[in-house]
């Protein structure tokens, strides 16, 4: 009635995966040394820094703080999983990732991930065409550490991407017309 | 491919079951004796095991167990089962219009990220006196369901918080939802909290409800703390503002007249005198807002 080890299947960054993993195993230790994707960073493994953070089924979550085993059948998408491929073989990154390369949003990097992962979460499920309001910014930030950057220069990605979203949808609406 | 060699990993062995039901729940619970926990949101109880504070030898994993991620708000109060994440009940119309204090102080229990995974009932049954809805429930006069071998059974909050993370529940035992009753007519809420970073543990937190009488006046004020004593803690302070019309009440007497009834102790981020203050600060400054709240409730009704 109860394992040690569990045959999973679950599809990461779009490719479905079948595995065998130890239960004590969190989904950062199945991301990190089974998968080799070592974008997510591990700091506290205790929820507090929020440098692991990656999507489950879409919802950032905290990849310290839950099992592999229980990923069974889900979704994930981890940092390596934000840009999306163009038609000519390139890849496209996720407008909070140019944001973050234009507005010098990260020092030493070791925070980014998780950012990236939350914010990009974050601006995907808003109304694009709605102004973002400095409380939102803080909302979408205020659950990850930053050592570095004194989060100045995150927060105006945040806007530039949010922006940039706002732009593309009306150039799309302007398209659909 | 996942697998191969398993890498050093923080969580002492355990093994692991999820359950289908209830009943099976409490079967692999009981076969495992002492030694197994239930895991639901695992946002406090992972972080025990990667500091090995706890090391249970099995995880009793219920999130596959199908019914318990109910809402139910009806005139009597919010039923929240166990599967009910806190940015579920934080998202929902339904359970803030009947129990205003379930919004308000979902949105300050821990970060987004973490709301996603950790549940209402998770953060009850783990009784830590620093959580947001174990003093909600304290406030509200609520109560859970457990489910043990012997059956089901309703336990009032009073009786189920014994101490910093204890609860009268031992042995075999799921608990399978909250109930939160209505706020009364007449009545406003507020909550308020201080803590280091948004989201973080509270250093100090009150929840608060003013019922007026049909003159407008304080017919009672109660407020329960977090981060204050051992268990939640419900103070009557009807006795410093009770009678007084709403708009001129001695909300900071209120402030005060709680300052003496609370005991904190102190700790690295706050000293007992400094938890004293902000429990006569948030006190006076959360009863004036629920006393507005009542009376714009009694205008609009
Ligand atoms: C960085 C961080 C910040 C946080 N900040 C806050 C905060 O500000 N306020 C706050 O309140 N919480 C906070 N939390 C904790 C969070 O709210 C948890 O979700 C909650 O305390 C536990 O719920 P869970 O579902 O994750 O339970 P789990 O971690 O799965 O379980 C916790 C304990 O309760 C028991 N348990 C859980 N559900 C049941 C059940 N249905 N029946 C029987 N036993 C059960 C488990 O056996 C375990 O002992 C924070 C967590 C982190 C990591
Ligand atoms: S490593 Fe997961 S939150 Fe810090
Ligand atoms: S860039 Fe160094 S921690 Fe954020």
């Amino acid at each position: 009635m109860t394992d040690t080890e569990r045959a999973i299947s679950v599809v990461v960054n779009g490719v479905p995966r079948e595995a065998t993993v130890p239960v004590r195993w969190l989904l950062s230790d199945a991301l990190r040394h089974g998968l080799g994707l070592t974008g997510t960073h591990v700091g506290c493994e205790h929820g507090v820094c929020g440098s692991c953070t990656v999507l489950v089924d879409g919802q950032p979550t905290r990849s310290c703080l839950v099992l592999a085993v229980q990923m069974d059948g889900h979704e994930i998408t981890t940092v390596e999983g934000l840009s999306r491929s163009d038609n000519r073989g390139g890849q496209v990154l996720h407008p909070i990732q140019e944001a973050f390369r234009e507005c010098h949003a990260l020092q030493c990097g070791f925070c980014t991930p998780g950012f990236l992962t939350t914010i990009a979460a974050g601006l995907d499920a808003r109304d694009p065409s709605v102004e973002i309001t400095d409380e939102e910014v803080d909302e979408l930030v205020g659950g990850n550490l930053c050592r570095c950057t004194g989060y100045a220069n995150i927060k105006k990605a945040c806007r530039h991407a949010a922006a940039r979203m706002r732009d593309a949808a009306a150039t799309d609406v302007e398209a659909a017309r | 491919m996942l697998g191969g060699d398993p890498h050093p990993v923080k969580p002492a062995p355990f093994s692991y079951a999820d359950p289908g039901s209830v009943e099976e729940a409490l079967d692999v619970l009981t076969a495992e004796g002492e030694g197994a926990k239930v895991l639901a949101g695992g946002q406090s109880l992972i972080p025990l095991l990667s500091m090995r504070l706890a090391a249970p030898t099995t995880l009793v994993d219920i999130n596959r167990v199908p019914g318990l991620d109910g809402i139910t708000a009806g005139p009597d109060g919010v039923r929240v089962g166990a599967l009910v994440r806190h940015a579920r009940l934080l998202a929902s119309a339904e359970a803030a219009g009947v129990q205003p204090l379930l919004r308000r102080a979902t949105a300050n229990v821990a970060h987004p990220a973490i709301r996603n995974r950790g549940t209402t009932v998770g953060s009850i049954a783990h009784a830590d006196p620093s959580g947001e809805m174990t003093a909600v429930l304290a406030l509200t006069g609520g109560s859970v369901t457990v489910a043990t071998p012997g059956g089901r059974e309703t336990v009032g909050w009073g009786d189920f918080f014994l101490g910093p993370l204890e609860t009268s529940v031992h042995g075999p035992a799921v608990v399978l939802d909250a109930f939160f009753p209505a706020l009364p007519e007449r009545s406003g809420t507020a909550f308020a909290e201080i803590a280091r970073r948004k989201g973080d543990y509270a250093v100090c937190g009150a929840g608060v409800v003013v019922t007026l009488d049909a003159d407008r006046r304080v017919e009672s004020a109660r407020a329960a703390y977090l981060s204050v004593g051992l268990v939640p803690e419900v103070h009557d302070l009807t006795d410093a503002v009770g009678g007084q019309p709403v708009d001129t009440a001695d909300w900071a007497g209120a402030g005060e007249l709680a300052r003496g009834l609370v005991d904190p102790d102190g700790d690295l981020h706050a000293s007992a005198d400094y938890r004293r203050l902000l429990v006569a600060t948030l006190t006076a400054r959360t009863l004036a807002d629920a006393g507005a709240e009542a009376l714009a409730r009694m205008e609009a009704a």
